[in-house]
């Protein structure tokens, strides 16, 4: 089953990329962003088996830096896999 | 010293390896071994262990996460455990983070751009094995090369490691928005340090400079000392 992984920068944490993309928006014209926070997200496809807590475990020694990062995990139903 | 014995180790893309070599073997006088990410032990009987700058793994994820996570760091994570000092250098710092052996992060430049130049470093703590060669306050310079060189850690750790005296050395100018200027940092036993400059690479005037060299003199003043 797909599981996606979203890693974002915890409140707080500056994030020169997201102030970058948010001049970028401004200077094509875009107005009325007032903040652009940029993350991760991690597709991952696994055995029905693996347990939340396992899921929990993968973020926190890998795929999130629990210093600066925030993760959510999110189980992604089967039908919508499946379109 | 005679019988030194040091390891470097490399990662897939690390790229001041033979640079660190050469460091410790010309200022230390070090039989160098050199060590693989893939392997699960380090050679007995170790005075040094550095890990060297580059792009371990092409920054996959995080910068030095993927290395952090490498057969060998459980082998430095225990011999840095046991007092072996351990030099983490630009992506060695970044690998030295991941691991734990060090508190903070280290993220993207707050200029966004990779820095690569020389800039003045200032010496914060001239009592630790790695900077007992230099003055308290002394000004030096040590080329940087780093996209991810922005020192980040919150209030409660950067007053910590402020109080503790285990900040070595700070910025003496802007390069990348470290938090308080942070340019290395020491771990709680002080035989762990962490920096972005490359001290390994101002070891000879050749070189722009030489500021480096007492970094290493000091490990081994310390060693023989010890």
């Amino acid at each position: 089953m797909k599981v996606r992984i979203h890693v974002s920068l915890k409140p707080g944490v500056l994030d020169p990329q997201g102030r970058a993309i948010q001049h970028s928006l401004e200077g094509l014209g875009f107005s009325g962003v007032n903040e652009v926070r940029q993350g991760k997200l991690i597709e991952l496809d696994v055995d029905p088996a693996v347990t939340d807590d396992q899921l929990d475990e993968m973020c926190r020694k890998l795929l999130a830096n629990m210093v600066i990062e925030n993760y959510r995990i999110e189980r992604v139903a089967q039908v919508e896999s499946a379109q | 010293m005679s019988g030194f014995r040091s390891a470097v180790v490399t990662f897939p893309g690390s790229n001041c390896d033979r640079d660190m070599a050469v460091a410790l073997e010309q200022v230390c006088g070090s039989e160098v071994l050199r060590v693989w990410h893939g392997d699960a032990e380090l050679p007995s009987g170790l005075d040094f262990i550095a890990l060297p700058g580059g792009f371990s793994y092409g920054d996959y994820l995080r910068s030095g996460a993927m290395a952090a996570r490498s057969p060998i760091m459980r082998a430095v994570s225990d011999a840095a455990a046991r007092g072996v000092p351990v030099l983490g250098v630009c992506n060695g710092f970044q690998v030295l983070t991941e691991t734990g052996l060090l508190p903070g992060a280290l993220m993207r430049n707050a200029g966004i751009r990779f820095v690569c130049r020389e800039v003045r470093l200032r010496v914060d703590n001239a009592q630790s094995l790695f900077t007992a060669g230099y003055d308290a306050g002394e000004e030096i310079v040590f080329p940087v090369a780093h996209h991810d060189g922005n020192f980040f850690a919150d209030d409660a750790t950067l007053d910590r490691l402020e109080g503790e005296g285990r900040v070595a050395v700070r910025y003496a100018e802007e390069v990348n928005g470290s938090a308080r200027a942070i340019a290395g940092v020491l771990n709680d036993a002080g035989n762990v340090l962490g920096m972005m400059p490359h001290p390994e690479r101002a070891i000879e005037p050749a070189h722009g400079g030489s500021d480096g060299r007492r970094l290493f003199e000091s490990v081994i003043g310390g060693l023989v000392g010890a």
